[in-house]
């Protein structure tokens, strides 16, 4: 029985590598986005390998989700889109592979190692980067009169632009942006968040336009907010204004001020089977690459957050028209930026939350 | 059936029609009226229009045509609640979430009487009833029959001068009807009240009015004091409905002031007293009551007219003997005798002769 | 039984069966069968139970109060975190040290020592980054040869240095520990025992207040449209009643989502009702009324939603209301509103009981529909739960928090039994 059962390991072990599964789930955010991915990875990715994916649109309850496939000790999924934030805080938990990018990843064209093509953006070790999108403002160019707005403190001054304004139901941004309008410098923000003080100011200079907010909890409010003339603007991801202004036709315009840049990427969640593991590093080692990274700015407006893909990005696969100008990453756009700071919100997030929630209630 | 505008009638229906869908009448052109004090029973099968009056009496429905007065008002617009009308009903429609005190109380809460007025007027009614200690309970701790009884308490507790009943004593059983039939009556009678009590039970409308109308397709056959309507049925309808009654059909071949003479379907000649029938010819069923029938034939008219018949079965019921014959094709002719010392007892398969005397037996409509 | 037979029954023994077995195991085993048949049947139905609810419940409540991470991921710390006296205000000393680096050590291996840090941020801002950071260094460094390592530590992050680093980490290195619970009701366990958050930071009361009265408006609101409704329901002819049952029941065949988000149409500024209102001249162009992303919304969005599990328990206790007893009452010479209310009325309550107390329980935890109309003044309770759930991944607060809730359920369904009467409450 045992020698049967060892020999039943040993074929076992020696088949499966070369018999990968022929099937894998990759969680994402669904919508346009999945739909980018599905045309820039999945179908050339099945097409290459044979193995077929199944989409699971979860991606904003992954963490959690995660956790708790953890905890029952059954991890169903094989890749997952999550933000850099999320990311993060799977890694913390031991809930998401480690990535050692110079190996697992694929080198740009030029010989330039995955570690260096992605820089800075590897904010974690599990994390594998693939765009970079950015949190910015869209505006009704019919209700805001003769002088559109340029500059970020618009959203607080109500003199010049009344009516009301969309922001995310969370402190993340908003306590940036108050405080760069209250006259904090930019490079000085996160150390004065960072006191009880700073918190205080920034909550106060949101306080001045309280009334006048319509808080957001999903990324599609904003657009149809600012399609019903319910807001004369608002906070939204970027390539969600895009489709508003440039696939719906609204009477929307980006302010590109102050946005501030976030990055979304895969990670592989901690535990797979060997053979699951080697299928899922495959899949990013694939889908990862500077072309295909290139190619999902097709159909979305995000950018790529390998150097390498930035001249490779043309023009929207069906709309023809040139991407490079919708890109956060566009110089012309990208003046005056703000890059999320994962060490700092990993930090303060509970204690600026709790703060936040109490003064949203109150 | 009684004359239109009674100026002594306490309650009066003038051509009453009822229609709820507007192509047929349930009830069809209605005159009743019954003098203060009296216990008039509306009878008749399911479906014959009798409920129906009862409800245009309470003002739950109202009459499509003609008019019901009461104390010679019409009330055909007044509201239920201020017709002062009592009523019992057939499930006794208690109020479950008050205690037998609290549902006789209600209807003199409403009538805005004091507190102690109102203690005294339930106790009274209870003891009435023979339900005094009870006013504690609540109506599903009690028996049908006691339920039955604070019904009845609670449609008298506010003085009615008319109460109506919509057959209060279907759910009880044969003893306890029995039973509550006699209380019924005797509260009725003691306290002068009118009443109109409906039922299907003919034995109930025999037993307890003073006059009984029996419906049927909308309208009244026959009104009559009990007697008078089991002895001298208007129509075949009244006769074979009220009682057990035996019919023979066949045409009439000759009629002499009260006594005719009838040729049955079988060729065989009977005598009857005419009622329904008016000239030879005319075809006829007739009606005689099983203790009616006569087989002793000492007992007949010489010259009376017999049938021959079989004793088909004999059944033995205490009191009295009962036989089925078969009499001119009928299987199912019945004979009562009672049981007393000389009385004949016949075997099944004994042929006889049966008689009867010709004011006994009566020739209605076909 | 007579006296005669009493000693013979005595000295018999237990009742026989036939064949000589005592009756009462006989009729046992008989009965087995047929249990055994019966257990059987339910087994599936009782797994369930246990599998879906019974056990996700345990461990809610088990997980309120659970804290083993800190003993199990630092444990000769937390030893010498014993021996080491906080109220003193000196930091603790060279074993502390060497003990919290070989912890660490072996957690960083096990990629554990993150885990703490997300635990010990709920307590203190900055834990997070500190043990992530400080994972890095403490990495490359040998328990056994490389001490004395207070000075190292201290070198690595000032805050090793800090007192309150770790009289934070021995205030909650306790395995079972009442500080979620402190968490949930805007308190925080210190070294000096429980005390009440910072004023800005007070936001669960709140939230469990609003909950509760907001679940209370919504439950009056429902009665006060569900009750014509299901009276008519009871009272109408078969044809026309299943026809707008089918009405009442339309929204459970709609998605919760969609549902809601309807309402956002209907509610907001350039909504319908606002477009009508002001198209009929009742609200000027300028004021148009702020209907949604407010406690309004949330009201007005819920009592629909909710609607239909007020109808049906009150709809099928009418049903069962005979209309002779509002015949007697008018032939007793009540009017019509006070055979209503004297007698309908009363009959319906325990059909408005099963409803509100389905309505307010299920109100009560609603968490979608808040979290979409209800803005900021709007927003449930459960919307806190969710967020810890999912976003700053604090279970041991959501579960403190969901175990209040079900308390406060079970307090107010024992205050109902008393006031009203559990029996008085029927579902047809």
């Amino acid at each position: 029985m045992k020698t049967k059962l060892t020999a039943l390991v040993v074929t076992t072990a020696l088949v499966a590598p070369a018999a990968m599964a022929q099937e894998m789930t990759i969680v994402s955010w669904g919508g346009a986005y999945s739909k980018s991915q599905l045309r820039a990875y999945h179908e050339p990715y099945t097409a290459k390998t044979g193995v077929s994916i199944i989409n699971d649109d979860s991606s904003a309850e992954a963490v959690a989700k995660l956790r708790a496939m953890d905890e029952a000790g059954n991890v169903t999924w094989d890749v997952v889109d999550v933000v850099a934030a999320d990311a993060i805080r799977l890694c913390d938990e031991g809930l998401a592979m480690e990535i050692d990018a110079d190996t697992m990843l694929a080198a740009a064209p030029d010989g330039t190692p995955a570690s260096e093509d992605f820089g800075d953006l590897l904010v974690s070790d599990c994390f594998i980067p693939q765009i970079v999108y950015s949190t910015a403002f869209g505006y009704r160019t019919d209700l805001v009169g003769d002088t559109a707005p340029t500059e970020i403190c618009a959203v607080f001054d109500t003199d010049a632009y009344p009516g009301k304004r969309s922001l995310e139901k969370r402190p993340i941004n908003n306590m940036e942006w108050a405080l760069l309008c209250d006259g904090v410098a930019k490079s000085d923000v996160y150390d004065v968040l960072a006191t009880p003080e700073g918190q205080d100011k920034a909550l106060a200079k949101l306080d001045t336009i309280k009334d006048d907010v319509i808080w957001w909890s999903a990324g599609a409010d904003t657009p149809q907010l600012l399609a019903d003339g319910e807001v004369v603007m608002g906070s939204t991801y970027n390539g969600r204004l895009f489709s508003v202004i440039e696939e719906q036709k609204q009477p929307v315009a980006m302010l590109w001020d102050a946005q501030v840049f976030d990055l979304d990427g895969w990670i592989i969640p901690a535990g797979l089977s060997d053979e699951r593991k080697a299928q899922a590093l495959d899949y990013i080692m694939f889908a990862t690459d500077t072309q295909r990274l290139a190619d999902q700015a097709k159909y979305i407006s995000y950018g790529p957050a390998r150097k390498s893909s930035a001249p490779l990005v043309g023009k929207h696969a069906d709309m023809g028209i040139e991407m490079a100008p919708h890109m956060p990453t566009d110089p012309e756009n990208a003046k005056n930026t703000f890059l999320y700071n994962y060490e700092f919100w990993a930090d303060y997030r509970d204690d600026i939350d709790a703060k936040f929630q109490a003064w949203l209630a109150k | 059936m009684a004359e239109t505008g009674n100026h002594d009638a306490f309650v009066e229906f003038k051509r009453v029609q009822k229609s709820y869908d507007g192509e047929i009448l349930v009830v069809k052109d209605l005159n009743l009226s019954l003098p203060r004090g009296e216990f008039l029973t509306m009878l008749g099968p399911s479906g014959s229009g009798k409920t129906t009056c009862l409800m245009m009496l309470a003002g739950f429905e109202t009459a499509t045509h003609g008019e019901i007065l009461l104390g010679g008002t019409s009330i055909n617009n007044i509201p239920p609640h201020k017709r002062g009308i009592g009523m019992v009903f057939q499930n006794y429609a208690l109020f479950p979430h008050m205690t037998v005190a609290e549902n006789l109380s209600f209807p003199l809460e409403v009538r805005k009487l004091g507190k102690s007025e109102r203690e005294a007027k339930v106790k009274r009614a209870l003891d009435m009833v023979q339900m005094g200690e009870f006013g504690g309970r609540r109506p599903a701790q009690l028996s049908g029959g006691q339920q039955q009884r604070i019904a009845l308490a609670r449609a008298l507790v506010f003085e009615p001068e008319l109460v109506l009943m919509d057959e209060p004593l279907g759910a009880l059983d044969k003893q306890l009807r029995e039973h509550m039939q006699f209380e019924i009556t005797r509260l009725a009678h003691e306290l002068g009240i009118t009443t109109v009590y409906v039922t299907h039970d003919q034995t109930e409308a025999l037993t307890m009015s003073d006059r009984v109308a029996v419906f049927d397709d909308g309208r009244i056959q026959q009104l009559a004091p009990p007697d008078q309507l089991y002895e001298e049925p208007e129509n075949s309808f009244v006769a074979q409905f009220i009682g057990e009654n035996n019919t023979l059909e066949g045409v009439v071949t000759s009629i002499s002031g009260d006594t005719c003479v009838i040729k049955l379907d079988n060729g065989d000649e009977i005598d009857a007293k005419p009622i329904n029938v008016s000239k030879v010819g005319e075809r006829t069923k007739v009606s005689i009551r099983p203790e009616r029938v006569e087989f002793n034939k000492d007992r007949l008219n010489p010259k009376a007219h017999t049938l021959k018949a079989k004793v088909i079965e004999f059944i033995y019921m205490g009191d009295i003997f009962r036989f089925r014959l078969s009499v001119a094709g009928n299987d199912d002719f019945v004979v009562k005798t009672r049981n007393a010392p000389d009385a004949i007892k016949l075997q099944a398969g004994q042929d006889i002769e049966i008689g009867w005397l010709p004011q006994d037996c009566r020739a209605l409509d076909a | 039984m007579s006296d005669a037979t009493q000693p013979d029954t005595a000295k018999a023994g237990p009742v026989l069966a036939a064949d000589g077995t005592p009756l009462k195991r006989s009729l046992a085993r008989s009965l087995r069968v047929q249990k055994m048949r019966a257990m059987a049947l339910i087994a599936p139905l009782l797994i369930f139970v246990l599998v879906s609810f019974i056990i996700p419940i345990g461990s809610m409540l088990f997980r309120s109060v659970e804290n083993g991470m800190v003993e199990q991921t630092l444990p000769l710390t937390v030893v010498e975190l014993q021996a080491w006296d906080a109220s003193t205000g000196e930091l603790p000393d060279e074993p502390l040290y060497a003990a919290f680096v070989a912890d660490m050590v072996i957690a960083i291996d096990a990629k554990r020592h993150t885990r703490l840090g997300t635990r010990m941020n709920y307590e203190k801002t900055g834990m997070s980054s500190l043990f992530r950071k400080s994972g890095r260094q403490i990495k490359k460094l040998d328990p056994a040869t490389d001490g004395p390592f207070k000075d190292q530590l201290i070198e690595i992050d000032k805050k090793w240095g800090e007192h309150e680093t770790w009289s934070v980490i021995k205030t909650h290195s306790v395995a079972i520990t009442n500080g979620y619970f402190l968490n949930a009701i805007d308190m925080q366990r210190t070294p000096d025992g429980a005390q009440a958050q910072p004023e800005d930071k007070r936001i669960l009361i709140t939230l469990f207040k609003r909950t509760l009265i907001m679940s209370m408006i919504i439950t009056c609101s429902c009665i006060a449209l569900a009750y014509p409704a299901a009276w008519l329901l009871a009272n109408l002819p078969a044809r026309s009643a299943n026809m707008l049952m089918i009405l009442v029941l339309l929204p459970f065949w709609t998605s919760l989502l969609v549902r809601t988000s309807a309402w956002k149409v209907m509610l907001q500024q350039q909504g319908v009702i606002n477009d009508v209102l002001v198209w009929l001249g009742m609200v000027s162009d300028a004021s148009r009324l702020v209907l949604i992303n407010n406690q309004t919304g949330t009201i007005i969005a819920m009592t629909h939603i909710l609607l239909p599990f007020m109808i049906l328990p009150m709809y099928s206790v009418m049903r069962t209301i005979q209309p002779t007893y509002l015949r007697a009452a008018k032939s007793m010479g009540a009017t019509n509103w006070t055979a209503f209310w004297r007698v309908y009325f009363p009959l319906s309550v325990p059909g408005i009981g099963a409803g509100s107390i389905l309505v307010f329980i299920l109100s009560i935890g609603y968490y979608i529909t808040p979290e979409i109309v209800g803005g900021t003044k709007g927003v449930f309770i459960s919307n806190r739960i969710a967020y810890h759930i999912s976003s700053s991944l604090n279970w041991g607060l959501a579960a403190a928090l969901g175990t209040i809730l079900l308390a406060v359920v079970l307090i107010l369904y024992w205050a109902y039994d008393k006031i009203v009467g559990i029996d008085n409450v029927k579902l047809g």
